[in-house]
């Protein structure tokens, strides 16, 4: 090999070194496991030990309160509706979120918007969220469609 | 109207076949008659999908709800210019909005690319047919947004349903910067499907020499460009609609418009290698295939629900379509460019490290890393799925971790690579080239230090505008002062012909310029503080570095598809009164009683004061959250300056005029750089 190409070649490893260890830093730094609420259910003890965990559901309707400074709400699967004396739990397949994050909540955030909660899993079993990303529900398509069977049924 | 988009869809998959035959057999069997017939068909299928388009936007303005569509994403109420951005608002319709992008670029290119290229043409019109065809059967079989509403009954029977008004656009949409920013975000990344035509036309006829490199520099020059601004104008859009008091997430949606860009930016630079040396011509073939296959693949990961994004289009099964489109393409490209191997070959061999074309390898090499960090970062939940099941995702930290030294690194580049001789730099050229810009650039860092700027990465940033910044300004200084003095021309009047007579070099100047800014406004970030003041009262006033703010009323008010809680906060700089500010808390009406913020801001050179209002649920006290961001005002600045930039590169060269033509003296070392262009 010629030593021009060998310039070449020592340079770009030595760029490429140092990316990748920037990468794994970065990577250790924000990893964080990505699950649906019965996924974090059945990973069972796993969840606890998790430090960054990012959990998906849908806002259960009028689960969402302000507690001092958190808010606390519950996400569960689509369209559930909650019972009259509901608690979050495994039984339902919803989690009690406690959000004390520093960012404002966002626009979107609100009942049955599909809510990504960043945080970790409490020996008690809510979930203390740190971060909330939350995207516009479809709940509309769903509402209109179900009025309109609803009136067809009766007709 | 939606039969005359229906059909007008029907039509334009058949134009694009027969213009496909008839291009291939035309070109064949020699027959010119054919070629020019299947040339007229590829307009025609620009004539047919816009009549498509047009259909849709027809049934937005007259609200016709009982498509499914318009139903989906419009209302009454809607003012006219949101009804036509509408059109994009959603899956289907930006779905249509994409394939007329793609055919009015490719009746743009095959009529003016008429006369030209002769064997090479009729293969580029087929393979622009042929992406057509997948759009058009997208749209005729899968998201045909024409579709009447329904409802599919228990019994499997389908009622249609027309509600007397839509559901309306999402209020974070009503924006004016959403009617701008998709339709440039689209017409960027379609761009490049110009080159990746040409790309194959050329490894197919085996000419894999200048004409199609000339030709396609210009086009992903406009799409390149095109995306630059449209990406900027997202982050723009975030930035005051939001309202978390930043422009950029690293959001997957982010993200895939990003990755295509990156390549299309290190193609831009690899091309002059091929151009002035011969060398890297299986590089640019790769890197223009690769342009295409990430603008396919960003559009395939926003909207098949394959990655999570807090990006609002809705999850649907075109995924595989999609995929399976990809993999055709590149496949059918690979095939060709290992086929054609041989006529690539190099003309000439590398200079040495510190040469011209070395860095524009070490560009490439760096631009090539980030834009594939990005793709790991972004598909690693996928990834990592399919490893052991478990589904992590990377955030932030990741993505500026590598990208922000790639990114001061490029900057580098940026000042040393033009003014870098092919071949081999002298020591004498470095020293005079960089001496001045080295010193200038270090001699900043220690106000810079002083003044407070202690980010490791924010001040090497600073101190790197300000050499490239430099090195740009003298170039023009030094040009212009060579120009004056042979051509008699005043200084201002020489440098506005200097530009001109060479489009190319000082056009890519400006834009480098423009990224000197957009340098100056990311460093900012690093001074980004956040102030959170929940329980505020009128009369509350709050302390943020020289600002005093003091909340002077709070109220209710009524616009007019929403109510809002407002808020009046005065501003004082050093005790002076500077602005009045009036953040918002909106409620929507209609079905879709969405909150939103509307952010206050006050945008100086210096800083952003950015005031968001999240309302008040007693009435007597409301919460705020105040970011003090530095610098913010440049990104938008070098985003302008390097569209400008773009424009003037695009330009012809303007030829010598009436004056007396002289020639002006250049220095041996920078005619190797008047030959760059």
């Amino acid at each position: 090999m010629k030593s021009k190409q060998l310039k070449f070649l020592i340079g770009s490893v030595a760029i490429l070194t140092a990316l990748a260890y920037f990468g794994y830093q970065g990577f250790n730094e924000s990893m964080s496991y990505f699950q649906t609420v019965p996924e974090l259910y059945a990973s069972g003890d796993k969840a606890y030990n998790r430090t960054s965990l990012k959990v998906q559901g849908e806002v259960v309707k009028g689960s969402i309160r302000r507690d001092g400074q958190a808010t606390v709400f519950a996400i569960g699967p689509k369209d559930f509706k909650a019972p009259s004396n509901f608690a979050p739990g495994p039984q339902t397949q919803t989690l009690m979120v406690r959000y004390i994050g520093s960012d404002a909540l966002p626009d979107t955030f609100r009942d049955y918007a599909s809510a990504i909660v960043t945080g970790h899993l409490r020996k008690d079993g809510t979930f203390e969220g740190t971060f909330i990303q939350a995207q516009c529900a479809s709940k509309y398509q769903r509402e209109n469609a179900a009025e309109v069977k609803k009136t067809a049924a009766k007709e | 109207m939606a039969q005359v988009g229906q059909f007008s869809l029907a039509l334009a998959f058949i134009v694009a076949l027969y213009s496909i035959v008839a291009s291939v057999i035309g070109i064949r069997t020699r027959n010119d008659k054919l070629i020019a017939s299947g040339r007229n068909a590829a307009i025609a299928n620009c004539f047919a999908v816009s009549a498509a388009i047009f259909s849709l936007a027809y049934l937005f303005i007259t609200n016709d709800f009982t498509i499914a569509y318009v139903a989906a994403h419009s209302s009454i109420d809607l003012p006219l210019h949101f009804k036509i951005s509408s059109v994009w608002g959603g899956q289907e319709g930006s779905l249509l909005f994409w394939a007329w992008i793609l055919t009015v670029y490719s009746a743009l290119c095959v009529f003016q690319n008429r006369n030209k290229h002769r064997s090479m043409m009729p293969y580029v019109t087929a393979v622009l047919m042929a992406t057509s065809i997948f759009f058009t059967a997208m749209h005729l079989f899968v998201v045909n947004p024409f579709k009447l509403g329904g409802v599919q009954l228990p019994g499997g029977a389908v009622r249609l349903f027309h509600p007397a008004d839509g559901d309306g656009l999402n209020p974070l949409l009503q924006d004016t910067l959403m009617v701008i920013h998709p339709p440039m975000l689209y017409t960027g990344l379609v761009g490049f499907a110009i080159p990746y035509a040409f790309c194959i036309a050329a490894l197919i006829t085996r000419q894999l020499g200048d004409t199609w490199i000339r030709t396609t520099r210009r086009w992903t020059m406009i799409a390149w460009g095109i995306l630059a601004v449209g990406i900027l104008l997202g982050g723009n859009w975030a930035y005051h609609e939001l309202g978390w008091g930043g422009y950029w997430a690293w959001d997957p949606v982010e993200n895939a418009s990003l990755m295509p860009w990156l390549i299309g930016t290190a193609y831009l630079h690899s091309v002059m290698v091929q151009e002035k040396k011969g060398m890297l011509k299986i590089w640019n073939v790769v890197l223009v295939v690769a342009a295409y296959t990430m603008s396919i693949f960003g559009t395939t990961l926003t909207r098949s629900g394959l990655v999570d994004s807090v990006h609002a289009f809705a999850k649907s099964d075109i995924g595989g379509y999609f995929m399976a489109f990809i993999i055709v393409t590149l496949s059918g490209a690979l095939y060709l460019i290992l086929d054609r191997l041989p006529y690539l070959k190099a003309d000439s061999q590398m200079g040495s490290v510190v040469s011209r074309e070395s860095s524009f390898l070490f560009n490439n090499l760096v631009l090539l890393v980030a834009c594939f960090a990005i793709l790991w970062g972004t598909m690693f939940p996928v990834l990592s799925e399919w490893y052991n099941g478990d589904k992590i995702t990377v955030g932030a930290p990741f993505f500026n971790r590598v990208n922000v030294p790639i990114a001061i690194f490029l900057l580098f580049l940026t000042g040393v690579g033009p003014l870098l001789a092919w071949r081999k730099a002298s020591t004498n050229s470095l020293k005079r080239n960089f001496m001045l810009p080295a010193i200038l650039g270090l001699g900043s860092g220690v106000p810079l230090y002083l003044f407070g700027v202690r980010h490791f990465y924010a001040w090497l940033s600073l101190v790197m505008c300000v050499f490239v910044g430099v090195t740009i300004i003298r170039e023009f200084y030094k040009g212009a002062q060579a120009r004056a003095y042979g051509t008699g021309e005043r200084f201002h009047e020489a440098i506005v012909n200097l530009t001109l007579r060479n489009t190319r070099r000082y056009g890519g100047y400006i834009i480098h310029f423009g990224f000197v800014l957009l340098f100056v406004g990311w460093s900012g970030q690093a001074f980004s503080e956040k102030f959170r003041l929940p329980d505020s009262k009128i009369g509350s006033h709050f302390q943020v570095h020289q600002y005093d703010l003091r909340v002077e009323d709070m109220g209710v008010r009524q616009g007019p598809n929403y109510a809002a809680q407002y808020a009046d906060v005065s501003l004082y700089e050093y005790g002076k009164k500077k602005a009045i500010m009036k953040p918002e808390w909106r409620r929507y009406g209609g079905r879709d009683q969405q909150g939103t913020t509307e952010v206050a801001i006050l945008s100086t050179l210096k800083t952003d004061i950015y005031l968001v209002f999240q309302g008040s649920t007693d009435g007597v006290s409301g919460d705020f959250t105040i970011y003090y961001n530095p610098l913010v005002m440049w990104v938008w600045i070098g985003g302008a300056i390097l569209g400008f930039g773009t424009v003037i590169a695009l330009l012809p060269n303007r030829q010598s005029t009436g004056r007396k033509s002289q020639r002006v003296h250049v220095k041996e070392g920078e005619e190797i750089e008047q030959a760059a262009t």
